[in-house]
């Protein structure tokens, strides 16, 4: 069985939290747990500030094995608002990572 | 994904739950008669099956402990949180005795009826105010009317119709259709998309826009994630929008950049707007806004060097005394490069099919309830007769006189208030102890609401409890598609909609009768322009664009003469054309040209009151998981923006003393607020901005603290009264003075 993993091309992730909020409906998690959290990097460059966002799987992360088993998007993917997001055989995410330099790949347990 | 027997309903998303401006396609998930889950619908072309996190969290919302779910009345003292449950017969029936009590001896517009923002509560409101026959719809507390209304007036007199960003959300195929092309540069004056879907537009339509070359002019105070990606950033001082948009008309038309064709065919009174602009050369608006020159010029050769291009604007245009003047000359920009109604440009924007939700403009108010009665009404409508604009754009009260008049009962006492889902004191009123004040005069006041909150607390004699989307049947046609809300599951306990809560209401109080049985009845009626019905909308996924050639689809209508009443050519302006001098304006005793006026309170306006207060404010920042003054009360959300923060640079902060996350006042003449420190280089270190709209469900919500609103609400140092000429456009929402004192103790 291939592994399967997230891809975040987070170049376009705005920050808007709703990966996680997708994540804790699916799962009804409550008291902070969640699949996903959204964290704020911001760098002072020379003459600019830069604002980026980094999406990062936390433990609780099953990449949706519910609804991945039934040919469905994890929550995040679907709702992901930037569309920056994918699922599938971390084979292939790397390839697509070739392309998208500001990008990520997580293949939690 | 249905799990188990899950039931799925299509719905459009555009009222209390998620907050909604705008109008996702959803897939509600029931089970045993529950909504156990809220999913984006993918075939829809309006958000292609994302949401944002307040439409996520939905099922929480609905099923909240918090949530009011049967009709109570108040038994203490008001404010002194002491309710009893009644039934609904017993509700209406007080109601009604009331209201009829007040219209019999005061008149029926010592009623005033009162909305938050626009969703779609402004039908079922309007619908039962007119059957009740007072002229006086208002959002309280929104001093200069200052949200989105002094946009659509600036337009409506420039150019006749309403514009927004093309992002394709006219065409059903979206980015796929084949006449659609991205804009080349896209300016994003004043606002954070990313955080919703503000005036109906999805934010993320951007980032879509991005991801298929659309370059970036940001203009903003502040550094934020589409400034880092921008090719541009102007960093302007709070409140100086106007001068440069004046700034860049200037570069345009001095450099001789604009659409001469365009301009030539379809603009009356360049000539004039060519003089006015003389008097803003970029070194001058390098003094007023802080933006060097040099940028400023850059961004006026880019956009107007790059057709098509596109402007999309936010609140903080409106939020100035100047805030119709401000907007008449963005509109100008997009005028005289030519990018209106054009591909990637500035289309224009209609409801779809032609349908009224409900009367946004004089013009629909008269299609509805016939001339007779527009004109008796505006005879009692408060503000009507002082300010022309008001007069003649839309059916609203100006709201800093509502007040005034509250206050002095001059020319005539108000009464009684119907507040349906809005949060005055805590949420939109500027000086909200001034409205408060003023509202606690009032003989009866009825909140509808879905929980408890400031407002309700603080003045409620009856409280109705309505429902979310998926307990309700509803329509939307702001712009587009043409959609409808389709009930996934009964009301919440005794929970009513809007429309059925008016509907009834209405049939109590019309003077004339009431010509429908059923909510049904009347939106299948609303919805004859468009030859459809609820059903027939409902089976093809629950919406429908308008065919082509109609007169709400682009493009180039001007052209096609499907934008005037008389199917001439042309813009629906008195002269025909895009009016950059404003024969409107200068009708309603207007300047018909643009010009600057500085913010009320700034380090050049009140040099004195500076030195005291030496950092500017700005208010309103939004957060992606609240909607205004909502959502605090849900945990999902609540635990991803957990405290009110102020945002402070860091060299600042040094300065001050403060540390990250240090809880601090935010102070002015006016008041004090206590927020936590946010330290980051995206703040300007002369600029703080704080978001609005805060105050703690989990305190107490009886008086005086009234779940903290005074502690928390930015809005206690915003101050009312200072509407500008139009009537429109108003107060220091975004700019005015504070400083920022530790907190001892
Ligand atoms: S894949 Fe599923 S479990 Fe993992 S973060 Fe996304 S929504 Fe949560
Ligand atoms: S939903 Fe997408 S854009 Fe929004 S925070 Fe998550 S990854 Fe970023
Ligand atoms: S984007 Fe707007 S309409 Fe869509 S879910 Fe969010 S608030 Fe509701």
């Amino acid at each position: 069985m291939p592994r399967n993993g997230l891809f975040i091309e987070y170049e376009y992730c705005t920050g808007c939290h709703a990966c996680e909020v997708a994540c804790k409906q699916e799962h009804n998690f409550s008291d902070g747990m969640c699949g996903i959290r959204v964290d704020e990097l911001v760098t002072a460059g020379p003459d600019k500030v830069h604002v980026d966002f980094i999406p990062i799987t936390t433990r609780f992360c099953d990449l949706c094995a519910e609804r991945t088993a039934k040919g469905e998007q994890p929550a995040c993917v679907k709702h992901c608002q930037a569309i920056c997001m994918a699922y599938g055989p971390v084979t292939e995410l790397v390839k697509a990572m070739e392309d998208k330099p500001r990008s990520l790949i997580f293949a939690p347990k | 994904m249905a799990k188990g027997n899950e039931k799925i309903v299509n719905s459009t998303m555009w009222s209390a739950g998620c907050g909604s401006h705008g109008g996702c396609g959803c897939e509600i998930y029931v089970q045993d008669g529950k909504v156990v889950r809220v999913e984006g619908d993918k075939n829809h072309p309006f958000n292609m099956g994302r949401l944002c996190p307040k439409g996520l969290a939905i099922p929480q919302y609905m099923y909240h402990p918090d949530r009011v779910t049967h009709p109570l009345k108040r038994v203490g003292e008001r404010g002194e949180g002491k309710w009893q449950r009644i039934t609904w017969d017993e509700a209406l029936d007080t109601i009604e005795k009331k209201f009829k009590d007040i219209r019999e001896k005061h008149g029926a517009e010592s009623v005033i009826f009162c909305q938050g923002t626009g969703r779609d509560i402004g039908g079922p409101i309007t619908f039962l105010m007119y059957a009740y026959g007072s002229p006086n719809w208002v959002q309280v507390g929104l001093a200069g009317h200052a949200c989105y209304t002094p946009r659509l007036g600036a337009m409506f007199a420039t150019q006749g119709h309403y514009s927004v960003l093309d992002a394709s959300q006219f065409l059903e195929k979206r980015y796929d259709s084949p006449e659609w092309t991205p804009p080349k540069y896209i300016i994003l004056w004043a606002q954070n998309p990313a955080a919703g879907c503000f005036d109906g537009f999805y934010g993320h339509w951007i980032v879509d826009c991005m991801k298929r070359g659309s370059k970036l002019i940001v203009i903003d105070p502040c550094h934020n994630w589409f400034t880092s990606r921008a090719e541009v950033h102007l960093q302007n001082r709070p409140g100086t929008d106007g001068a440069i948009a004046l700034g860049m008309l200037n570069v345009i038309i001095n450099e001789g950049i604009y659409d001469k064709e365009f301009v030539d065919k379809w603009c009356y009174g360049f000539d004039e707007l060519k003089e006015r602009v003389q008097e803003y050369p970029p070194e001058k608006v390098e003094k007023i806004t802080w933006v060097p020159k040099e940028l400023l010029i850059q961004a006026a050769r880019l956009y107007a060097g790059n057709k098509p291009s596109a402007i999309q604007w936010g609140e903080p245009v409106d939020a100035m005394p100047a805030g119709t003047v401000v907007a008449q000359a963005i509109n100008q920009l997009w005028a005289i490069t030519g990018n209106i109604d054009n591909p990637g440009g500035n289309v224009i924007a209609r409801n779809s099919h032609g349908v009224t939700t409900y009367p946004f403009s004089s013009a629909e108010l008269t299609k509805l309830y016939g001339e007779d009665l527009v004109k008796k009404l505006n005879e009692k409508r408060i503000g009507a007769n002082d300010y022309p604009m008001i007069k003649n754009f839309r059916g609203w009260v100006q709201p800093d006189v509502l007040i005034e008049q509250m206050e002095t009962g001059k020319p005539y006492e108000v009464k009684a208030a119907w507040i349906q889902t809005s949060n005055i004191i805590g949420g939109q009123a500027a000086d909200p102890r001034r409205h408060y004040n003023a509202m606690k005069k009032l003989d009866f006041v009825v909140v509808v609401d879905l929980f408890q909150n400031p407002t309700s607390m603080a003045l409620a004699d009856i409280f109705l409890p309505a429902t979310t989307f998926c307990e309700k049947e509803s329509f939307r046609s702001w712009w587009q598609p043409l959609g409808v809300t389709v009930k996934a599951v009964d009301g919440v306990d005794e929970s009513r909609s809007d429309w059925e809560i008016n509907l009834e209401m209405a049939k109590r109080l019309a003077t004339n009768p009431i010509k429908y049985n059923t909510v049904r009845e009347l939106i299948d009626d609303r919805l004859k322009d468009g030859n459809t019905n609820f059903e027939k909308l409902k089976a093809k996924g629950c919406w429908e664009y308008p065919p082509e050639g109609h007169f709400t689809r682009p493009y180039y209508r001007y052209e096609k003469g499907l934008l005037r009443g008389d199917g001439q050519p042309g813009f629906d302006t008195p002269t025909g054309k895009v009016e950059l001098y404003s024969t409107r304006y200068e009708e309603w005793g207007l300047d018909p040209l643009p010009y600057y006026e500085e913010p009320k309170e700034s380090p050049a306006a009140t040099p004195e009151l500076y030195k005291k207060y030496p950092l500017i404010l700005t208010t309103g920042r939004r957060s992606p998981v609240f909607f205004h003054s909502e959502h605090r009360m849900i945990p999902w959300l609540r635990e991803l923006d957990p405290d009110p923060k102020f945002e402070i640079n860091d060299k600042t902060a040094e300065e001050l003393g403060v540390s990250n996350g240090e809880w601090a006042y935010i102070e002015n003449q006016r008041g004090k607020v206590k927020m936590k420190a946010k330290i980051t280089p995206t703040a300007h270190p002369k600029v703080i901005t704080a978001p609005h709209g805060w105050w703690l469900p989990e305190t107490e919500g009886k008086e005086p603290n009234l779940f903290s609103t005074w502690e928390y609400n930015i809005n206690n140092l915003t101050s009312m009264g200072n509407q500008g000429k139009s009537g429109f456009g108003g107060t220091d929402y975004r700019s005015s003075l504070c400083r920022i004192t530790k907190i001892k103790d």
